[in-house]
């Protein structure tokens, strides 16, 4: 055992030796190469954590949204529908929500209002989320003032700002009270902005939600089920798309990558050719060339992933937030949380140091297997 | 020292590091267990279906509350922010923000 751990030594010294002789060559590879991995892997952490954390905290949304269309457009339903949808057999319990946006012409951003079911917001008073409260610069006991549908400005109190960490839901949400909210849109009392159900039974939604088409055909029906896939598809294609964008630089690494590891340069072939006459085995060599991938490939394998680790969960995705962020003016401040695991590792490992190190060993092998006197000549 | 040392050595730093990454997200997820289970409540408290994540249009605010017809509804000449947002930054002067409010 002693005998060939030293054997692999004497090859990794060698290695690096003829690798340091073309330094420049081969530490822009390893940093390309660190790049490529950083890029990948940071997409790969960001998509799986987030898609993770977006399917927990969304497990309570309502089991069943109802929502009127006319025209094609979302309209407010009357409360009548509430009477109509209780009295079908499984349902729970049916309740309104009242929401809306409110676009803020002071900061240029949208803010989503909502009436609490079970208020603890007195009229006269909002609170607010910490992506308001960090582009007003308004803080409990500040006063905001809003435009009412009629023109009027209805100034509300902060009472509380809502818990930075519960950013990632509530960053633009203004709870109001429903007298704030009647006065502010002129709501029609008869109606709400939709209905969320409980039903008794999970496995009897579908049903249901058939009943409520049945019955209300000018409904449209939001199960939780779809809420939880929005999310899932939406993160497959954000990150699909970031992966279109990487595309290039990959392709890019490939034909640098291929060009470096399957095209022996004269030099090499050489060297090769030496190594053999002076008494080197075909095994030695390919060894010797393993070694080489293997120096290359998992080294910058390595350092990719720790730096993406470090960029996507400690720097909150820098790289990334201009293309998260998109045109949006109020934006959460979060951070991922780690849903990382080795399956996610293992694949990128597959993905990206194997591929190196066979397209090295092959052509070398093939370098190897021919008479040193040809090759030296 | 031998390079085969150095090359060792630095493999071994790299896949401690690596595990240590394990353990960090191990005791990161424990600790925001309790967040996450907050946000939970709120979005079963009010009733919430969406994220706040991209909050520059109402149908990119709230995605699963969309429909096909939401997009260019907000003004006619609003440009579509989804998908061209996440993949072109828009220009700095369209998201001025006006001076600070105190």
């Amino acid at each position: 055992m002693g005998k060939w751990i030293e054997r692999q030594r004497n090859i990794i010294d060698f290695t690096l030796s003829s690798l340091l002789r073309k330094k420049g060559k081969n530490i822009s590879l390893l940093c390309v190469y660190t790049l490529v991995v950083l890029m990948l892997a940071s997409v790969m952490f960001f998509v799986h954590s987030i898609k993770k954390e977006a399917s927990m905290i969304l497990k309570d949304a309502p089991e069943m949204v109802v929502q009127r269309m006319i025209a094609g457009r979302h309209e407010l339903i009357p409360l009548a529908y509430m009477d109509k949808i209780k009295n079908i057999r499984g349902v729970q319990s049916v309740n309104k929500r009242l929401w809306g946006y409110y676009y803020d012409p002071v900061v240029g951003a949208n803010y989503t209002l909502m009436v609490p079911d079970h208020s603890d917001v007195p009229a006269g008073n909002i609170m607010i989320g910490r992506g308001i409260s960090r582009v007003r610069l308004a803080f409990p006991g500040d006063t905001l003032e809003f435009r009412s549908h009629d023109g009027k400005i209805i100034t509300l109190e902060v009472k509380k700002t809502l818990s930075p960490e519960s950013e990632l839901v509530s960053s633009d949400l203004v709870l109001i009270s429903e007298d704030d909210f009647n006065r502010l849109f002129g709501r029609n009392r008869d109606s709400v902005t939709d209905l969320t159900l409980h039903v008794k039974n999970p496995r009897e939604l579908s049903t249901i939600a058939l009943k409520i088409s049945e019955i209300l055909p000018d409904t449209r029906i939001i199960l939780r089920d779809e809420i939880l896939r929005t999310y899932d598809a939406v993160f497959n294609w954000r990150g699909g798309m970031m992966i279109v964008i990487l595309l290039g630089a990959l392709l890019a690494f490939i034909i640098f990558a291929c060009d470096k590891a399957s095209g022996l340069s004269q030099e090499e072939r050489k060297e090769i050719g030496i190594l053999k006459a002076i008494g080197w085995e075909t095994s030695d060599v390919i060894l010797m060339k393993f070694w080489e991938g293997m120096i290359v490939s998992l080294s910058s394998f390595l350092l990719g992933i720790l730096l993406a680790y470090a960029h996507v969960f400690f720097t909150s995705s820098m790289l990334f937030e201009p293309v998260l962020k998109g045109w949006a003016v109020l934006y959460p401040q979060f951070k991922v949380v780690p849903f990382v695991d080795a399956s996610q590792v293992v694949s990128l490992f597959f993905l990206t140091v194997v591929p190196y190190t066979v397209a090295t060993i092959i052509p070398s092998w093939r370098a190897a297997t021919v008479d040193p006197d040809s090759v030296m000549r | 020292m031998r390079k085969s040392n150095f090359f060792l050595i630095g493999l071994a730093i790299c896949t401690i590091l690596l595990l240590l990454m394990f353990v960090h997200a191990f005791f990161k997820r424990e600790a925001e267990a309790k967040f996450i289970q907050e946000k939970s409540e709120m979005v079963r408290m009010l009733g919430l279906t969406d994220l706040c994540l991209f909050t520059e249009a109402s149908y990119t605010r709230h995605l699963s509350q969309a429909d096909l017809h939401t997009p260019f509804q907000d003004s006619p000449m609003s440009f579509e922010h989804f998908p061209s947002g996440s993949i072109a930054a828009p220009p700095p002067s369209l998201r001025k923000i006006n001076g600070k409010m105190d």
